[in-house]
């Protein structure tokens, strides 16, 4: 057993981080907001780069990878607070022509609401009738579908990558109040010396390193109960983490013009999609009754 | 990001747990908890049987995988945990390991792993906590002795300990860290006093350790006089390893109960608290990952547990009182009942966010440590 990543893993990460770093920067983050337009030419780099591609066998001209590569992929995403149907596009990449390559802007109805619909090429599920609704979230336009359409999915690869982003956008927000709170001076000294502070951090991380584990398991197991409690611990960590980001910033947390508020308002729209928490809990509360003692953690 | 064991793992696996279909049985039953020799007693005869089956160094020198599934193939099969061993092996035995002379490890080390002695812990005292470098139990060398007075509080097994790893101030004018002491204390000396301390769990747990005049010899020293603090931060950092993998088994095993119990006595048709339950699966799903994570940095840094530690007890000792109130939920009036094993577990889970560094603490370690936010209050 080795849990941890593995060299190609690590590669992989660090070139994501450094395409995202070069094409998706702060300013571009913020040129986006609002805009409620894609950047077609960024969406095509990613698919180049293997983004949507990624786990489709090569011989169909994907990178052939597994759900582990695909999850550092997204965490890297949530850390950017990269916009798009990313998820639904993802998953599209072996059925929607187009799609695996980033020519084609794939979204998907889940439960009630439906994202980046008038921008998307291709709509999947039953979107009929969906009105727009003024998004709380400025880098993700919404429709709201007039009622939630057949039986709910079990958890699977979508509800996986949605933790992985909240993953990724809980440790930025973690990055985000430590650095602040080591600049940031009152009383003569860095905020970060008080220990009210210091715990809001360490209280942030904790939670991060939980649904890590989680998050990390579930894409080696593929167990859609794993996938459950990833998908809780992440939505738990990506919330959380962005409301004491915001408190750690104290006035300025409160501002536009602070990034935090864009974490916070996606955190809170990917809790609601693909696996909200009222479902996954039943879900771990169900696979509670089914345990066997007998069962070792370790090999299940 | 591989969960998979290796053959040779699975190999140990197997073999652990056919030895232990077969040993457990000649056990002798579970001793009354209040019957203190008779609980070390049954403790040691453990001990004694794994050591003569090669399994008495596990905690020592298998690599952190094997000690993984070591604690937890043990505690799957109901078999004890290390109770009056803990110290030695976990605590004392790792620090003479590690920073005693040739004829030290020669003379402690052996009859940890056999069962055959004892140890305790005196560090804490009633005016150095969480502070505990600020300790002020004295010693004054006489000779090729020293002679120690003060007081120690917090001391598990003291009343049936052979031997004492004591941590003593040698020179009051040095700054608190420079000044201390790492000896070893055996237990018969003349003028120590054990007074049992009741826990709130109605249990007497740990005791106070009264030393007044006792004479310990200089050979008795581990490490440098003075340089005790850094003698025992290397058996601290062993603390939080691999510590609470058995427990978090259990707990898996305590909420898949809970479930049943629910649903035999109608609570499971609470949504709120049927959903609560769901929420502490997940938790105790994803802090066995947490385990198997920092297992798998120690086995890479060669065994040595890092800060994750820190972490992953910041949330354990949390999430077990959150289970325990769970199933006080659970089980509604029968939570007032002491019989109820649930009960007293309720109770003694209220430990787990002080013992071994409080909450408040570890927020702070991990801050500083890990996050690298400034020193101060």
């Amino acid at each position: 057993m080795d849990f941890r990543l593995n060299d190609d893993q690590r590669a992989l990460r660090t070139g994501v981080r450094d395409l995202l770093a070069r094409r998706f920067d702060r300013e571009a983050l913020r040129a986006s907001v609002g805009s409620g337009a894609l950047d077609r030419a960024l969406w095509r780099e990613l698919g180049a780069a293997g983004f949507f591609a990624l786990r489709l066998p090569e011989e169909d001209g994907g990178v052939g990878l597994g759900l582990p590569e695909a999850v550092l992929l997204f965490e890297e995403a949530g850390r950017a607070l990269l916009p798009g149907p990313l998820v639904a596009t993802h998953l599209a990449a072996g059925s929607v022509p187009g799609a695996a390559d980033g020519e084609t802007v794939v979204t998907t109805a889940d439960g009630p609401l439906v994202e980046w619909l008038a921008e998307a090429d291709v709509a999947q599920g039953d979107v009929s009738g969906a009105v727009p609704v003024r998004s709380v979230d400025p880098l993700t336009p919404l429709h709201r579908l007039p009622h939630a359409r057949g039986p709910a999915r079990p958890p699977g690869a979508g509800a996986l990558l949605t933790a992985a982003e909240q993953l990724g956008s809980a440790a930025r927000t973690t990055d985000m109040a430590v650095a602040y709170a080591r600049e940031r001076e009152q009383f003569g000294r860095p905020i970060g010396a008080f220990q009210a502070v210091k715990q809001l951090c360490a209280g942030m991380l904790v939670r991060v390193e939980v649904a890590r584990a989680a998050v990390y398991a579930a894409a080696v197991t593929e167990d859609p109960v794993d996938i459950a409690a990833a998908k809780l611990l992440a939505d738990e960590a990506a919330v959380r983490g962005a409301r004491d980001c915001l408190q750690v910033h104290g006035g300025m947390g409160f501002t536009w013009e602070a990034d935090v508020h864009l974490h916070l308002k996606r955190a809170w729209l990917r809790a609601e999609r693909w696996l909200p928490a009222a479902r996954a809990e039943e879900i771990a509360a169900a696979a509670l009754l089914e345990t066997s003692v007998e069962t070792s953690p370790g090999t299940s | 990001m591989d969960l998979a064991y290796t053959p040779e793992e699975e190999a140990f696996r197997a073999r652990l747990r056919a030895w232990l279909r077969g040993a457990l049985p000649t056990l002798p039953s579970r001793p009354d908890p209040l019957d203190w020799p008779a609980r070390r007693a049954y403790d040691t005869t453990w001990q004694r049987m794994l050591y003569d089956a090669g399994y008495g160094e596990v905690h020592w020198d298998a690599p952190p995988t094997q000690r993984l599934i070591f604690l937890e193939e043990t505690e799957l099969a109901g078999a004890p945990y290390v109770g009056a061993n803990f110290v030695g092996l976990l605590h004392a035995g790792p620090t003479i390991a590690a920073e005693g002379t040739q004829a030290q490890r020669e003379r402690w080390l052996p009859p940890i792993l056999r069962g055959d002695e004892v140890w305790c812990q005196g560090f804490s005292e009633p005016g150095a906590g969480s502070d505990l470098a600020a300790l002020r139990t004295r010693a004054v060398r006489d000779g090729d002795t020293y002679v120690v007075t003060g007081s120690k509080i917090w001391t598990s097994h003291a009343e049936v300990a052979d031997w004492c790893e004591l941590l003593v101030r040698t020179d009051p004018q040095a700054p608190k860290h420079q000044g201390i002491t790492w000896l070893a204390l055996p237990m018969d000396t003349p003028g120590i006093t054990v007074r049992p301390l009741r826990t709130l769990a109605g249990s007497d747990e740990f005791a106070e350790v009264f030393l007044d005049e006792v004479r310990v010899p200089v050979a008795n020293r581990v490490g440098e006089e003075n340089d005790g603090w850094r003698v025992t931060m290397v058996t601290l950092s062993f603390e939080r390893g691999t510590a609470f993998v058995g427990e978090v088994v259990a707990c898996r095993r305590v909420l898949a109960d809970l479930a049943r119990v629910a649903h035999k006595n109608g609570r499971w048709d609470d949504d709120a608290l049927r959903r609560r339950l769901g929420r502490l699966n997940a938790e105790f799903r994803a802090l066995w990952r947490l385990t198997q994570w920092n297992v798998s940095e120690a086995q890479a840094t060669g065994g040595v547990p890092g800060t994750g530690g820190s972490v992953f007890k910041l949330r354990y000792s949390h999430a077990r009182q959150e289970l325990y109130d769970t199933a006080a939920e659970v089980l509604g009036p029968d939570a007032l009942d002491l019989g109820r094993e649930w009960t007293l577990d309720r109770l003694s889970s209220l430990s787990y966010t002080i013992a071994a560094g409080t909450s408040q603490i570890q927020q702070n370690i991990v801050a500083e440590r890990i996050l690298g936010l400034p020193r101060g209050r």
